[in-house]
């Protein structure tokens, strides 16, 4: 067993823990050095553990509690690369938060570095972890943390709303993954997962597991964020402070989807396998239905994070859609597209921050034109836009190279062409926002917009203190990392081969109950072809014309106008008016999400 | 095995769902939350409980003694502590929303929306 395994959880634990202890007595200082160190640690950690799990998976099981004759016994950690290369990509994206909040945050008390510790320790152990009641575990822990964070500044209303949104739908969504695993455990009297796809394997699926499935897969999908269950998450986002946000949308919301591949692969895909093309369609359907109405609110946006929670809606349902293709393509796809989209989507929220800090507001068009006093934020904003829409070879165009093929290999073909309309859409979103606010470009009222958002407690920061580079660093050092990704050689290739490590489940379930080694899968070689970059490049031109348009939409000619608002006004008002901010409005959306995709499983099952 | 503590379980989870969606006041909704909670205690010590068994502890009876799941009392317990974590955050919440506009009125917070 590998020593290495446990570390990227009990180091920010055991950090934690010490700085409550201490924080009040050592100053900011030490938190903030403590913070930062400890994050940088466990970002090395978990990717040295992505080098240590190249050919076979890492099998930690906890005070030695081996399986017995193939039968797990303990609670264990089941590393192979793409979860820890989740684990270290949630490692880095903290260290730019910490060291951004050093700035950032004038005051600032211990509590809210411990808070970030035990949310980046709780989010490696879930992605690391190959037990079912544990991922529960440490996605409680993950979730409490993060309520508190959203809350952290306490004063104003905004962050109180969407804290107690952001409970209760997903500690509801919590109940529903441990109602699941309940009754996963009545069925097979297992919690690892190998040991249950073990026992569920070659058995027609009964109603049991079939509703087993769909409360785990409805539960992540809460915390993820697909359409019907991503009303909190606009509110949460929006409403939380800028180094909470980062973390949030970068890599919370996709640990809810590795979830769903983790649970499915080792545990269910045997049992059902055969009602894998309807499963397909489902999944698949849902994250295009997100994608769509993500990208469609982040449009009618003007508070920028706002706006930027609704495109992380949009691209968490893109790869829904990715991973619902259930091929180990799809789902390798998938995964380096949430890494090198996280690390974006987290540039630009502290892009968002630095105009805060700087210009006082985080108002699309009240900064229209203010750019100047944060240049590197207005760099930020445009190639953050430019890499949403999709920049080939650039960026997430690995993992979109891979979806692409994944798509068209289960007769899917169409979809590419509907993510690239979504990333279109928020791509340009992003574009219009960077050149109303650089440029001065556009209106300065736009009717169709939502309303101005709550003012922002601004951050009192004395100016010489601190360098300005520890505001602007993190940003572009994330999105350097995003593009930097996909200089890797040969890395969907490889991706491609973990995945399908994870993909062979009897393969994986004698390496983990028995410790037999995996065959050895030679790296798959991805033809890109010219379909990928056709997309890409569309969606990108497409975003420019798109930002142009949200820009100059009130100088088109009258008779198209008025056409146009005849059609549109009414989805446009009645999306609107679904986002209502009311706690129990969301939990009845939840609940019609549940039995409708509970209901389909069951009926599609069958 | 009777299906009596399933249906319990099922019957406490919609009770509580249905306090949480009506709610007007965020202090009965999170003992909602709370109730709709408890169901997964119940269902978590049904699917562990045998009939006659006693409880899981092996320290002087004799060897092949039926006893229920001791698994599934450990969930539980976890349970008992995620829950009462959340609770206790709400509630703290639900005082600070209290403090700072003068309602636990959940359709009264208006600062978010569209």
């Amino acid at each position: 067993m590998d020593v290495l395994v446990p570390l990227p959880v009990a180091i920010p634990l055991i950090a934690a823990a010490g700085l409550t202890a201490t924080g009040p007595v050592l100053g900011r200082h030490v938190d903030d050095t403590v913070g930062v160190a400890t994050a940088a640690a466990t970002s090395v950690l978990s990717t040295l553990l992505i080098f240590r799990s190249l050919d076979r998976d890492l099998v930690y099981w906890f005070g030695g509690w081996t399986p017995r004759h193939g039968v797990a016994l303990g609670i264990g950690f089941d590393v192979e690369p793409l979860s820890a290369a989740l684990a270290a990509f949630a490692g880095v994206v903290t260290t730019a938060s910490f060291v951004f909040a050093w700035r950032y945050f004038d005051e600032v008390g211990t509590l809210f570095h411990v808070l970030m510790l035990i949310f980046l320790g709780a989010m490696s152990g879930f992605a690391l972890s190959g037990d079912l009641f544990n991922m529960f575990v440490f996605f409680e822990l993950m979730s409490v943390c993060a309520y508190a964070l959203v809350a952290y500044q306490i004063e104003a209303a905004a962050p109180l709303q969407g804290a107690i949104n952001f409970a209760v739908t997903n500690t509801i969504g919590a109940l529903l993954v441990l109602i699941g695993i309940a009754l996963v455990y009545g069925r097979t009297g297992a919690l690892n997962l190998a040991q249950i796809g073990r026992t569920l394997d070659g058995r027609k699926p009964d109603g049991l597991v079939l509703v087993a499935f769909a409360l785990l897969l409805c539960g992540f999908l809460v915390k993820a964020g697909a359409v019907p269950f991503h009303f909190w998450l606009s509110d949460a986002y929006a409403a939380a402070p800028i180094p909470v946000c980062v973390l949030l949308s970068a890599i919370m919301s996709d640990l809810g989807l590795h979830a769903i591949a983790r649970i499915y692969w080792p545990a269910f895909s045997g049992t059902l396998g055969a009602s894998a093309g309807s499963l397909r369609a489902l999944l698949v359907g849902l994250g295009v239905l997100t994608a769509l109405v993500g990208a469609a609110m982040a449009f009618l946006q003007r508070d920028l994070k706002r706006m930027l929670a609704f495109v992380t809606i949009s691209h968490v349902g893109m790869l829904l859609a990715g991973v619902g293709l259930l091929t180990a393509r799809g789902l390798a796809g998938s995964t380096l597209y949430v890494i090198t989209d996280g690390l974006v989507r987290g540039a630009l929220f502290l892009a968002v921050g630095i105009l805060i800090h700087r210009a006082g507001s985080g108002d699309e068009l009240r900064l229209r034109g203010l750019g100047s006093r944060a240049p590197v934020a207005g760099i930020v904003l445009f190639a953050g836009g430019v890499l949403l829409a999709g920049l080939p070879p650039l960026g997430s165009f690995v993992g979109w190279t891979l979806l692409v093929r994944s798509s068209a290999s289960v007769g899917y073909g169409w979809l590419p062409a509907v993510l690239a309309l979504a990333t279109l859409v928020t791509g340009g979103t992003l574009l219009r926002a960077a050149a109303r606010i650089v440029f001065g470009w556009g209106e300065g009222e736009d009717p169709l917009l939502s309303h101005e958002p709550p003012a922002e407690e601004e951050p009192r920061v004395p100016a010489s203190r601190l360098s300005p580079q520890l505001l602007f660093g993190p940003a572009v050092a994330l999105l350097a990392v995003a593009i930097g990704v996909a200089f890797t050689p040969r890395l969907g290739d490889h991706a491609t081969r973990w995945a399908q490590r994870l993909e062979d489940r009897q393969a994986h379930a004698a390496e983990v109950l028995a410790g037999k080694l995996p065959p050895a899968v030679p790296p798959v070689p991805v033809h890109a072809g010219i379909a990928p970059y056709a997309y890409s490049l569309a969606s990108l031109a497409g975003a420019v014309v798109f930002a142009l348009f949200g820009l100059y939409r009130q100088r088109l000619p009258g008779l198209v106008r008025g056409w146009a608002g005849r059609l549109l006004d009414p989805p446009v008002t009645a999306l609107k008016a679904l986002h209502s901010g009311v706690v129990g409005d969301y939990v009845a959306w939840l609940t019609f999400g549940v039995a409708a995709l509970g209901g389909l499983v069951a009926l599609l099952g069958r | 095995v009777s299906y009596l503590p399933y249906a319990l379980a099922v019957w406490i989870f919609v009770v509580g769902l249905y306090g949480v969606v009506t709610s007007r006041n965020l202090i009965h909704l999170a003992v909602c939350l709370n109730v709709m909670q408890s169901s997964t205690y119940v269902l978590l010590l049904s699917v562990g409980y045998l009939r006659g068994g006693t409880a899981p502890i092996f320290a002087d009876v004799p060897k092949g003694t039926r006893a229920v799941d001791p698994v599934v009392q450990a969930l539980t317990l976890t349970d008992v502590v995620v829950s009462v974590t959340v609770l206790a955050l709400l509630l703290a919440l639900a005082i600070q929303v209290q403090k700072h506009s003068k309602t636990v009125d959940p359709d009264e917070l208006r600062a978010m929306h569209g």
